[in-house]
């Protein structure tokens, strides 16, 4: 049972591969992500981190929610060395902690619920839990950021997720690979490989603001795999991410 | 030869101390049913393996301080049974400074390749989010406008 709504202004995909999925399964998810986008939004006016970006409310005094992504935010904010950091320009915009930590949330209440084979996507960003419907592995393919309807890799993936952060609407019209004229260091599109989403999140907003060298920052976690795009079209992978590529010829 | 090359500026993030367990809305529950609870692995020792063993000479060495673009980097390389074996900073910013252009130095073991594309079937893809935020304010001015003109 598979279905795709647009919330949180992305398209939110869910799969559950088990034969004992509902539509009661599907919109439990989805009425989880609506809770978050009510609290978290900064497109709305009335969400709890607007209130607190207005100092109507003081963080002190917030859901357990709020504060929980406030803690969670600072320690990533410890851990990257000050490239993550929920705070731009006078504003805090939690969505780059966000986003993984509730994709996270959703897939752990299908297992809440029993399931064993599913999928969260939210723009993107995935967690994948047991086989799909031909009993393997999860193929997930990477996006070409130069082109959005072609996929440049591709990677059998379980158990764990997967976060891809860039640029791809710079990638659609300003950055040509024939050009030539950027600096290697223009990282168009970063993709990280954790044992969660969550994780995986986390890391690829942080890593992706580190410029060339978030792909080493990646290669430097035990446990993450990285597959880094410049803007002249030239991968760079972390020393273990080819244990994910899928080794069949294409189909 | 090799000993030099870890003596250059490696303008690298190096392993973090380890992460917090994430307190999570629904407890410590694993996003999948086979999968542990959540739990950041981040290594607290950096260690690649080299790609030809025995070229390095054991022993500790320290690079000089060199400028990168967020500030000074000094890094201590220290080799054992001709691998490096950690690699600690001595010298690290504290502040991130604005970026000016930086020569990336990939290191021999992440390997490069030109974007081909696959053909395989997928069940789905990850990309960066298509949608962005000057997108996300025009939508959610013009759904005002239209809720306003009810």
């Amino acid at each position: 049972m598979k279905t795709t709504r647009l919330m949180m202004g992305m398209p939110i995909t869910v799969e559950i591969v088990d034969a004992s999925a509902t539509e009661a399964a599907l919109d439990a998810v989805f009425d989880y992500f609506r809770y978050v986008d009510e609290k978290f939004s900064t497109y709305k006016d009335a969400s709890e981190i607007m209130r607190i970006n207005r100092r109507e409310l003081d963080i002190a005094d917030a859901s357990d929610d709020m504060k929980l992504i406030f803690a969670l935010a600072e320690d990533t904010r410890q851990e990257t060395y000050g490239y993550f950091d929920i705070r731009h320009k006078g504003k805090i915009d939690p969505s780059g902690i966000v986003k993984g930590w509730a994709i996270y949330n959703a897939a752990a209440l299908l297992a809440q619920m029993g399931f064993v084979n599913y999928f969260v996507d939210a723009g993107g960003d995935i967690e994948v839990c047991g086989h799909n419907d031909a009993g393997q592995a999860w193929r997930v393919g990477i996006r070409n950021p130069f082109a959005i309807n072609e996929i440049v890799k591709v990677v059998t993936l379980t158990d764990c997720g997967i976060a891809t952060s860039g640029t791809s609407i710079r990638g659609q019209h300003i950055y040509n690979p024939q050009s030539g004229a950027e600096s290697i260091d223009d990282v168009v599109s970063l993709t990280v490989i954790g044992p969660n989403v969550y994780e995986a999140d986390r890391f690829a907003t942080a890593a992706f603001a580190m410029g060339a060298d978030g792909i080493h920052f990646i290669e430097s976690l035990d446990g993450f795999e990285g597959y880094m795009i410049d803007a002249h079209g030239i991968a760079t992978l972390t020393s273990g991410f080819g244990r994910y590529v899928l080794q069949e010829a294409p189909a | 030869m090799s000993v030099k090359r870890f003596q250059r500026a490696i303008p690298v993030m190096l392993a973090l101390r380890k992460a917090l367990v994430p307190l999570l809305a629904f407890g410590s529950l694993a996003a999948c049913a086979s999968a542990p609870a959540a739990q950041a692995v981040a290594n607290t020792d950096w260690s690649v393996t080299t790609a030809k063993p025995g070229q390095l000479k054991d022993g500790v060495y320290i690079g000089p301080s060199v400028s990168a673009y967020y500030g000074l980097v000094q890094v201590q390389a220290t080799v054992q049974s001709g691998r490096l074996a950690n690699v600690q900073f001595l010298q690290y910013p504290s502040d991130r400074r604005t970026s000016q252009q930086i020569n990336s130095i990939v290191m021999p073991y992440l390997t490069q390749e030109a974007l081909k594309a696959q053909s395989a079937y997928v069940n789905v893809i990850s990309g960066a989010t298509l949608t962005s935020e000057a997108f996300a304010q025009s939508l959610n001015a013009a759904l005002k406008q239209a809720s306003n003109a009810l």
